[in-house]
């Protein structure tokens, strides 16, 4: 839907409406710009990036609600932020570590899998909650206006948890195994925040296109698990033949998990190329992937 | 003509077309699309890259255009609104009235752009929210405090807005002993009143709302019916959309009656509510269908017709109040051997539920219908209504099980006038008598004597 804020955004301060309302008692002559002007739309439409800003604090709620709400009901409760990586990476290295011998880039197989998983599990379970978030909500995107990419944006947002709990456990294992920990570190947040556009970029084109094929939602586990075995999460990117290996880099995860191990291990030196290739592509991403589903948008309530 | 300034809502020409079907099954599966994909290799692949919001919904121009409008009637779409114009001044109470399927609830989706018009365009001047249903967004595992938050930022209120009138909210709901427990425990009154407070305190510019006053019991609607009138009193502009027309003709000096997705009057609401009731036939207390399809129903038993009658038997629309009233209504039954109960119901204007009659004294009681036309008559007697419009539900039900044939809400109104000739239970006061029912009764007085005591 094309919605020009001409003037203003549709929701304002009560005190920018009172400045507004003054200004027009002053020149009441002059024709008065609409706050909402609402026309079919033709073609690409404009972003709205300023009305998603406006409805930040619906963000914030949203994710808020799904983070409460993700565990009710659970005996285990939050803990099972943490079962998960820990039982897969006790599986990954019995089977891979001990009976496959794969290498692990010199760091013990069991942190060198957690620390794969780590960001693995965060960007897959953003984009499987994100990519059903829009079906799951209904309710709501037939009953109120509010700017919808917020919906599949607060999925994403809602694994941040997760990830931070099993993060406290990273750091655990780290200090068990005695990796020493090193500036390197500091480069976390920015993967993190890459993993989290990247997993938005992905999570918002796969929730667009599920309100209208709902196949999607049979696709996409199938699609993530073969995008496991794509990534360097159970085997180092290193296995990988020197002349074959750009082709791991298209993958934006290949950059991203190891530069989650470079970061955390500093064994391996930060690949740049392939880092700042998953930067690019992530970007790529998230504008095509925007920009489509704005265009979805508008049909979104007729369909859902 | 009113400055730009004066202007809340302007719509001009405002058309939505739906892809029949599209609300049914809108989505696709892959298959169909690969289908597709095999017929128009091109365009597929367009499709399946997901670009397709416009070819599934291409507006045919800037305004509603009449002969693309009979190009696009194909089949497979419908308008659910066409050429809609209008503009609602500020501080205005506009009820947007009309029966099922006119397309009331497409235009306030429009409005509240909740969904894009096809052709047309609306400036709105202000902030809007929209109210289409209470409790948007609830979550059963949160409690009432958290979803009063929740729900006011779905509903466009900022966190400071909410903790600023959070304990108006609670009070409103009268819910202060379960703030914390999950609204799962709560009861579904307690759920209704949370969910409107919320709500209710919104303080838009401009408010949407769509028939949420159905809910509740009568004495919380009554506190959010004045709540509402609050807001028009302070100058809000409010679009309400209504079946409900006690309450449209209460709240809202000006109503637009929809029919077919067009604008079809635009007036004082009492006039445009006494249109939307008048059939063919031209009058409120008359109504009859003619289209078999059209007429409400199952296929057991159909509404023909509908008819307000005085003692002699004509249809009127204004009833003395001395005397009885007739409610009469004629169905055809078109499968033996099922009981079947007539009943109809009396709401007045305020919306108040008078009362409920059914026919449990005609030999019909407990004996199977034959298949036939049959005319069932129910006498109000005459002294026992108020002054004043009624509007009345016609039903037909079976009671074991309970099955409701048909209920047609609103299909008939009538007006009780007291003429003040004395011999009314209004005696000789002429000032205003409230009360929904006005019966005479017999009275005694004696004085008592000193013996006696």
């Amino acid at each position: 839907m094309e919605i020009i804020n001409v003037s203003k955004p549709a929701e304002i301060s009560d005190a920018e409406i009172s400045a507004a309302r003054q200004e027009k008692q002053v020149s009441v002559t002059s024709a008065e710009q609409p706050l909402i002007r609402i026309r079919p739309s033709k073609g690409w439409v404009a972003l709205q990036l300023r009305d998603l800003w406006v409805y930040r604090e619906l963000l914030y709620f949203l994710t808020w609600r799904d983070i409460k709400v993700r565990y009710k009901q659970t005996v285990l409760g939050a803990a099972w932020a943490i079962i998960q990586p820990l039982f897969t990476m006790l599986l990954f290295t019995l089977f891979f570590g001990k009976l496959g011998h794969i290498p692990s880039d010199g760091v013990p197989y069991p942190i060198f899998a957690y620390a794969g998983l780590l960001p693995w599990m965060f960007f897959s379970n953003a984009v499987t909650s994100s990519g059903n978030s829009l079906v799951g909500s209904s309710n709501l995107i037939t009953k109120v206006y509010f700017p919808r990419m917020i919906i599949p944006g607060a999925a994403v947002g809602a694994g941040l948890v997760d990830f931070a709990i099993a993060f406290v456990i990273l750091i655990a294992l780290m200090i068990y195994y005695r990796v020493a920990l090193n500036w390197n570190l500091l480069a976390v947040p920015l993967l993190l925040a890459l993993t989290t556009l990247l997993a938005l970029g992905i999570g918002m084109w796969m929730s667009a296109l599920n309100v209208k094929y709902r196949d999607v939602r049979y696709a996409l586990p199938f699609l993530i698990q073969l995008w496991l075995f794509a990534s360097p999460v159970i085997y180092p990117a290193s296995v990988m033949p020197q002349k074959w290996r750009w082709v791991l880099w298209f993958n934006p995860l290949t950059g991203i998990i190891e530069g989650f191990r470079s970061s955390l291990f500093g064994v391996n030196k930060f690949d740049w190329k392939a880092l700042g290739l998953s930067t690019a592509i992530t970007i790529a991403v998230l504008v095509y992937s925007a920009y489509h589903f704005r265009r979805m948008e508008r049909v979104f309530a007729d369909i859902v | 003509m009113p400055t730009s300034s004066d202007i809340a809502i302007r719509v001009e020409g405002l058309g939505k077309r739906y892809r029949i079907g599209a609300r049914q099954q809108g989505y696709k599966t892959l298959r169909e699309r690969v289908n597709d994909l095999a017929l128009t290799p091109f365009r597929g692949a367009r499709l399946l890259l997901g670009r397709n919001g416009d070819e599934e919904e291409s507006p045919p121009g800037k305004t509603y255009d009449p002969q693309s409008a009979i190009r696009n009637s194909l089949p497979s779409t419908i308008w659910a609104l066409r050429d809609v114009s209008f503009e609602v001044k500020r501080g205005e109470v506009v009820g947007i009235i009309g029966r099922n399927g006119a397309g009331k609830s497409t235009l306030l989706k429009v409005l509240s752009r909740i969904t894009e018009p096809t052709s047309g365009a609306v400036d709105i001047y202000g902030r809007v929210s929209s109210l289409l249903e209470v409790g948007t967004g609830f979550h059963h595992e949160l409690t009432g405090r958290e979803n009063i938050f929740l729900n006011g930022a779905i509903l466009g209120m900022r966190k400071t807005e909410i903790a600023r009138k959070f304990d108006e909210i609670v009070a409103f709901a009268e819910i202060e002993d379960f703030i914390d427990t999950p609204v799962k425990h709560y009861s579904s009154g307690m759920y209704v009143r949370l969910a409107f407070a919320v709500a209710a305190h919104l303080e838009p510019e401009i408010l949407l709302v769509d028939e949420v006053l159905a809910v509740g019991d009568i004495q919380f609607q009554k506190k959010c019916l004045a709540k509402m009138h609050d807001a028009s009193k302070h100058g809000r502009t409010v679009l309400f959309v209504s079946h409900n027309m006690a309450a449209i003709t209460r709240l809202c000096e000006r109503a637009i009656l929809l029919l077919d997705g067009q604008v079809i009057d635009d007036n004082r609401a009492h006039q445009v509510v006494s249109k939307y009731m008048r059939s063919s036939f031209g009058s409120p207390a008359i109504r009859g269908w003619t289209n078999d399809a059209k007429k409400p129903g199952d296929d057991i038993v159909r509404l023909c017709r509908v008819r307000i009658c005085n003692q002699s038997g004509d249809t009127s629309e204004t009833i003395e109040i001395r005397q009885p009233v007739g409610v009469e209504m004629e169905y055809e039954v078109l499968k033996p051997g099922h009981v079947l109960v007539p009943n109809f119901h009396f709401f007045n204007e305020e919306g108040i539920y008078v009362f409920v009659i059914h026919d449990f004294g005609s030999e019909w009681r407990y004996r199977p219908r034959e298949v036939g036309t049959y005319i069932s008559t129910a006498w109000i007697p005459g002294n026992f209504l108020a002054e004043g419009t009624f509007f009345v539900g016609t039903a037909v039900s079976t009671y074991k099980p309970v099955t409701v044939h048909f209920y047609e809400r609103d299909a008939l109104a009538f007006y009780v006038v007291d003429t003040l000739d004395g011999d009314s239970a209004r005696g000789d006061f002429a000032g205003h008598l409230p009360g929904v029912v006005r019966p005479v009764v017999n009275w005694t007085t004696v004085a008592k004597s000193a013996a006696e005591t």
